[in-house]
Formats: C-alpha cells, structure tokens, sequence
C-alpha cells in the first residue's frame, strides 16, 4: 500500500540504530554516539525520538504519541500519522492499549508495564553541557564519574533562588553511575522513571541514544538539606478533579480567569468516563 | 658556636669580561655561645661579606663555616632554611618586607614561621616594640613608610623576636638615637646572658666597646691588602 | 621528613625544539620554590609537567600521596591524577578566568571542589565558601556574585580560595600576580605568604618577577633555554648569582 520501507528508515538504518539501543540498554544512562539520519521533518521536531521509534516499531504494536501529555497537538499528530503511513501500524490515544509511546515532555500518567516502550524526544543529551562547553571534556568527566560540577548547577539555584529552581530536565543518577538528563519532563516525572516498561532516549541533532532497561535505580540528585522534591501546581483539575496528576494552567477569558487541567489528556479522559 | 675556617671567596662577573675579584682568603675565626665579637676593618675589607657568607647568602668557595652543627659552606638550601628559622638570626640594616603587612606582624613572623602561637607571637612582637619606643599607633601600619630610624628598631625587634643560638648583627645602632641606642645594648647583653654566640659590624665604636669581647679585624683575610 | 615533590630528570621537546631538558629537583614538605626565566625558558612546560598537564618525554614526577606513598604521577592513571588535582593539587593560574568559572557565583566557584569530592550540604558548603571568601579578603556579601563582576585581584583571590578549599599540600602557580597593579600584587603576595605559613603548603611559583621570587620563594631556579642553569637559596642566588646568565638577570632588574 505505500513505497516506502517499513516505518521509513532502511534495515541497515534500523540494524545500526538497533545496536546502539542495545548498547544503551547495557549501560544504562550511557550516551550512545549513533549515525541520526536526516528525517522528513525538521530538527527540533523529534527526529531522534522518530528515529528511536522507526528502529524498534513492529507491524503488530500499537503506537500512540504525546507532546506535553496531549496526543492532538500538531507534533503528536503528524508523528502519529507518519508512522501510520510508513509502518501502517495501528495507533491509539489510550496509553493502557500502546505498545509503543513517543514523548515529548512527559510521561503519561497511567502506570506503564513490562510489555510496554517509552521513547522520548531528547533536544539536548548532555546534562553537563551548560556548565562545560568541551565535548571532550565533559566526556572525560562522564568515564571518570567526576559530578561535581552537577551539583553546582543546583547549588546556583539555591544560592539564587533559595530552592533548587530547576523543574524540568532534572537531572538523575543511573544505578549510582552514569549522570542523566532525563529530557524536559517536568521534575514531577522524574520518581516514575523507576519503571516496568522500558525506556529510550534519542537526541537526533546531537546524534545521541540512550536507554533504562526496566526497574533500573533513578535517582534525582539534591542536597542533604534541600532534598529533591517532585512538585507540581497545588490545584486539582478543573475538569476530571484530579489531586494527583501534573497539572497545566489555562488562561480562559481576558480577565484573569484560569484553571488548571490534567496535562495528559487520555488520563483525564479516561477519569471523565469513569465519573458519568 | 660559630666557627669559620680558612675560607676563601671570589666573585666572577661573567658579563665584564669574566673578570675575577678574590674578596677574602684564609679567613678563619671562632665565636663561643655567650661571646659577641666584632668585625672590623675598612669599608670594602669585606666585613659584611664575611657576614653573609655566614649566613648563606654568599656562597663560600672553600673552606668551612660550622654554625652549631652545620657547616653552612656545604650546606643544602633546606638545610640553611632550617637554620635560619631556629638557630641563626641576621639583624641586616634594610628592612625588606612585603608592603601591607603590619608591624607586629613583621617582627612576630619568625616565631610564627617557627610554630609558635599567634596570640604568643603577638605578645612578644608588642613587647619588643615597646621597648625600642615605636608608638603604639603604628604597631597596626606596614613599616615600610616609616622613617629609616624606625624601620632599623622594627628590624631589631624582628631580629630579636626569637632567641637564637647564633645572632649576626649588621650596624645594629646605626642612624639611633641615644635611648634606642641604649636599648638595643641591652637587648645584645641578654642575648649574650641566655647564650647566644654573636658577630656583628659595629661602626660606633662606643657601642662595640660596651658590648663586645673580641675584634676580628678581617683585613688579615682581605687578599690585595693582606698580600 | 622525605619530600613531598621528587622530579627526575623531566624532559619535554615540541619537535626538535626544547621545551624542558633534564629537570631534577626535590620539594620538601611546606617549601616553596620559585622558577623564573624569561619568556620561552621552559619555565612554564616544566610546570606544566608537574602538574600533570602535559606529558613530558622523559622523567619522572613522584608525589608522596596519603594513601599509597611515592607514586609517578607521569604514569599514574588518569582518573587518579584528576582526583590528585582535586584533592591535593592545587593550580593557580596567571589569567583568573582560566582557572574559574565565570558563569557560576563565586560561592559556587569556591564550592566546586568540595562537591567534586563528595559534599553534599548546601549549608555546610555554603559555610566554607563563607568562610574562605573572608580568608582571601573578598567581602562575604559577594558570595553569589559572578567573578566577572570582581576587579582583577579580587578574582585571583577567588581562584586562590577555590583551589585551597579542599586543604591542598601542593599548589602550581603561573604567574600569580602577572597582571596585576602593585599595589594589588602586595595584596596578593601577602596573602599568599600567610596561606602558605598557616595550612603548611608547599608551593612552585613560575614567574619573570625576581621581587616576588624574594618575598615568597625559599628557593629558587633559574631557567634558561629549557635548561636549569642555576639553582639554591633564593636570597643566595639573587644576591650572590654564579651563572652568567642570573648575572645578566638580576642586573636588570631596575632597584627601587
């Protein structure tokens, strides 16, 4: 039904990608240096979460992808619906039914299990990059375990703001090795990382994949004295009522009005139902 | 304590031509603990010379200069650090300091390079300071704007601040007047009581007569006068 | 007491040139040495040999560490080198901006070490940073200021206080006070002294300047065209100089 190889990218593509996946899951929070392809759309856009998803994508999975918890923004969608036209596999909104999820931003709410996959869009792998400019350097620091400088970024927040200020991108420790950016999650997310399914990580501009087989040991890095959070908006949602999912605030008229809703939307949803 | 035996020195100015200048030549002397000795003899005799080869900071060529134990001629240079922070004081007539440093911290300095407590160090830096009359309220300042009288007691103090075995003094009285003067003779007698063994460059002649029992006139070891 | 610091014979050539040639000495516990040369005498590459920068050709480098004695830093691993220079290690360089982090307040900067050796208590870390920001004279309420808003002496006081935090026994200086006004140098030299006196360090100090050699140096050698032409007490060889070329050195030092 279409001209295209099975989800886009050739088998020698896949193959290699495949192998650094592998190679990821095997050290976990490792970054794998792989061949990112150019991908029909731009960078910024997902392209190594695509790539990710097109190495490890089955015709029999069920695919389903979300940017910020909602699976009808434009990136989610046109994501979805590439991978409906060059893998033909089926797709869902309802995170219980995937096999497959490509993220962006989040991770859904719902628990996820041991047959399930997380992809996430990764735009910048390094969590050391904003303290140390040097590639060279920062992977010296990576193979030698020197984290210091980690643990200066959160001390610049506290110093400046009087908590650690940084809510996304929070950074981990992998089984009391490897040093994480976990991708722009919001800090929220970061406890459930300890997960059943397994997840992947790719950075296509950057060239970088990484993995976490499941149950692998996450850990936010803090201080003794200001001890990692996972904090979100002290609101429930406005529509389904939620106390315990992440939540987004919407702006609602032009005089102020605002309401907070759950930020993944097949949660929500799926709680709407349950309540009619 | 101090004993100088047949030494010789040169200097060779590599950049006129290597010319050589034979300064001293079979210099030889002694100084018991408790005994002050003058060095006298012309200007250029090589007095001051004798005086910091005896220190180490002019290399001997031959011969031996045992301060105590250790023969300062032969020497190794943590070994005359050593030396020099316990057992050998050098009171020069210039006083080189880092600017800024106050006062009482200049003259406590050797004893706080020997270990000795900062509240001790103090305490016997103001004491001394008291004594030779510099007024309490430049204790806090850096020496090196004083007046030349004031930065010489502050380098006695400093050269007094620990009681060394072996003390050199260069023109310890110079550019002092009569009550300082007076003060710094009884600082040389202490010393002399606890024991020291001292060689000093005495221009006032009164001064040398109070307080020193022997004159080494060092123009027998002056090679083109003796010879 | 056996030395802290035994270099053997180091030398290090760019191509045919010389860098360094045949390098021995031994620095003991709470000594400081001072090399000066002018400019392209080696004076900086043996330094940096010392300290682990660069690998020099032939030599060895011991360095008595705490936990196992003389080791050869020059064939040392790696990541034991890196620990060594940030534990006991310390490297002050002549432009403050290469051995800080400007993008990070000085509390921070001061901190770096300690959280690259395990701290983990923003308060305790925070009070140390405190506390070595008033050791080197930088006004505590500065604490969460980038260097790039201190004047020139102050950020080398910065990095001062960043690399002794961790209680070093061995600092490599280039040129502390290159750059400096004089006023600030004193400052600085001062400072230096009273560090060194008080934590015991021992200290190699590469500089042009025979004025600071004389006011921090023990000892002293004298580089030139990678060779160490001449070596003893610093008061010694600068009054009573042997070689033809400290001669020439000294001579043209302008007295003030």
């Amino acid at each position: 039904m279409n001209e295209y190889n099975f989800a886009y990218l050739d088998e020698q593509t896949k193959r290699m990608i495949r192998r650094a996946i592998l190679k990821g899951l095997a050290i976990p929070g490792y970054q794998v240096p792989f061949a990112s392809r150019e991908m029909p759309m731009p960078y910024g856009w997902g392209t190594g979460g695509v790539q990710v998803s097109a190495a490890v994508l089955t015709p029999e999975d069920t695919f389903k992808v979300i940017d910020q918890g909602a699976d009808d923004t434009t990136n989610a969608v046109s994501i979805r619906k590439f991978f409906e036209k060059t893998a033909n596999v089926a797709v869902t909104e309802e995170t219980g039914e995937a096999s497959v999820i490509q993220t962006r931003h989040r991770i859904p709410e719902q628990v996820l299990t041991e047959d399930q996959i997380l992809v996430y869009q990764v735009p910048i792998p390094e969590p050391l990059r904003f303290l140390e400019p040097s590639e060279v350097e920062t992977r010296k620091m990576h193979a030698l375990e020197e984290y210091g400088l980690m643990h200066v970024k959160l001390y610049e927040d506290i110093s400046q703001h009087g908590a650690i200020a940084t809510a996304y991108a929070y950074p981990v420790k992998i089984e009391g090795r490897y040093v994480m950016d976990p991708s722009p999650i919001p800090k929220f997310d970061n406890p459930k990382m300890e997960m059943a399914a397994i997840q992947l990580f790719g950075a296509g501009r950057e060239q970088r994949i990484y993995a976490l087989p499941p149950y692998t040991k996450v850990v936010s890095l803090d201080f003794e004295d200001f001890p990692f959070e996972a904090s979100k908006a002290d609101q429930v949602c406005g529509v389904c009522g939620a106390e315990d999912s992440y939540l987004d605030e919407l702006i609602t008229d032009d005089e102020g009005g605002r309401m907070f809703v759950c930020s993944d939307t097949d949660y929500c949803r799926t709680r709407q139902g349950n309540i009619t | 304590m101090i004993r100088v035996q047949d030494v010789h020195k040169r200097f060779v100015l590599h950049n006129q031509a290597a010319t050589e200048v034979a300064v001293m030549a079979r210099a030889s002397l002694t100084v018991e603990p408790g005994e002050c000795v003058a060095l006298t003899g012309a200007s250029g005799s090589g007095k001051s010379t004798l005086m910091r080869m005896v220190y180490g900071n002019y290399l001997t060529d031959h011969g031996h200069i045992f301060v105590g134990d250790l023969d300062v001629a032969t020497a190794a240079p943590r070994e005359i650090l050593q030396l020099r922070r316990a057992g050998l004081g050098y009171v020069s007539q210039f006083l080189r300091v880092v600017p800024r440093v106050p006062t009482r911290e200049v003259v406590a300095e050797p004893l706080l390079a020997l270990g000795v407590g900062k509240e001790d160090a103090f305490a016997r830096a103001e004491g001394l300071l008291a004594t030779l009359n510099i007024p309490k309220a430049l204790w806090a300042l850096s020496p090196t704007t004083f007046s030349g009288g004031e930065q010489q007691r502050v380098n006695i103090a400093r050269g007094f601040a620990h009681h060394y075995p072996a003390l050199l003094l260069d023109e310890p009285t110079a550019s002092l007047d009569a009550a300082n003067r007076e003060v710094v003779l009884k600082l040389i007698e202490e010393a002399k009581e606890k024991g020291a063994a001292i060689l000093g460059i005495f221009h006032d002649e009164a001064a040398r007569n109070t307080v020193c029992d022997r004159i080494v006139d060092v123009t027998a070891f002056t090679p083109h006068l003796a010879a | 007491m056996s030395p802290l610091l035994q270099a053997t014979d180091i030398s290090k050539f760019y191509g045919s040139r010389v860098g360094c040639q045949n390098v021995s000495f031994d620095l003991y516990p709470g000594e400081v040495m001072g090399i000066v040369g002018e400019s392209g005498s080696g004076k900086t590459t043996l330094l940096n040999c010392l300290a682990g920068h660069l690998k020099p050709d032939t030599g060895a480098v011991l360095f008595d560490t705490r936990a196992d004695g003389m080791q050869d830093t020059v064939k040392m691993s790696e990541p034991a080198r890196r620990m060594l220079s940030r534990t006991d290690w310390a490297f002050v360089h002549q432009h403050a901006r290469d051995g800080l982090r400007m993008g990070v307040s000085a509390g921070g900067n001061v901190g770096e070490r300690l959280m690259a050796v395990g701290a983990r208590n923003y308060g305790q870390i925070r009070a140390k940073a405190t506390d070595w920001l008033d050791r080197v004279e930088i006004q505590v309420d500065r604490i969460d200021d980038r260097p790039a808003a201190f004047s020139g002496g102050m950020q080398q006081r910065l990095q001062i206080a960043r690399n002794l935090v961790t209680g070093p026994r061995l600092v490599f200086m280039d040129e502390p006070t290159g750059g400096l006004d004089v006023s600030v140098q004193a400052r600085l030299l001062d400072l230096l002294r009273g560090l060194v006196r008080e934590m015991e360090l021992s200290a190699i100090i590469v500089t042009h300047d025979l004025a600071v050699v004389r006011l921090l140096a023990d000892r002293l050698m004298v580089m030139k065209d990678g060779h160490v032409v001449e070596a003893g007490l610093t008061d010694q060889v600068l009054d009573d100089p042997q070689h033809g070329y400290t001669q020439l050195l000294v001579s043209s030092v302008l007295q003030v």
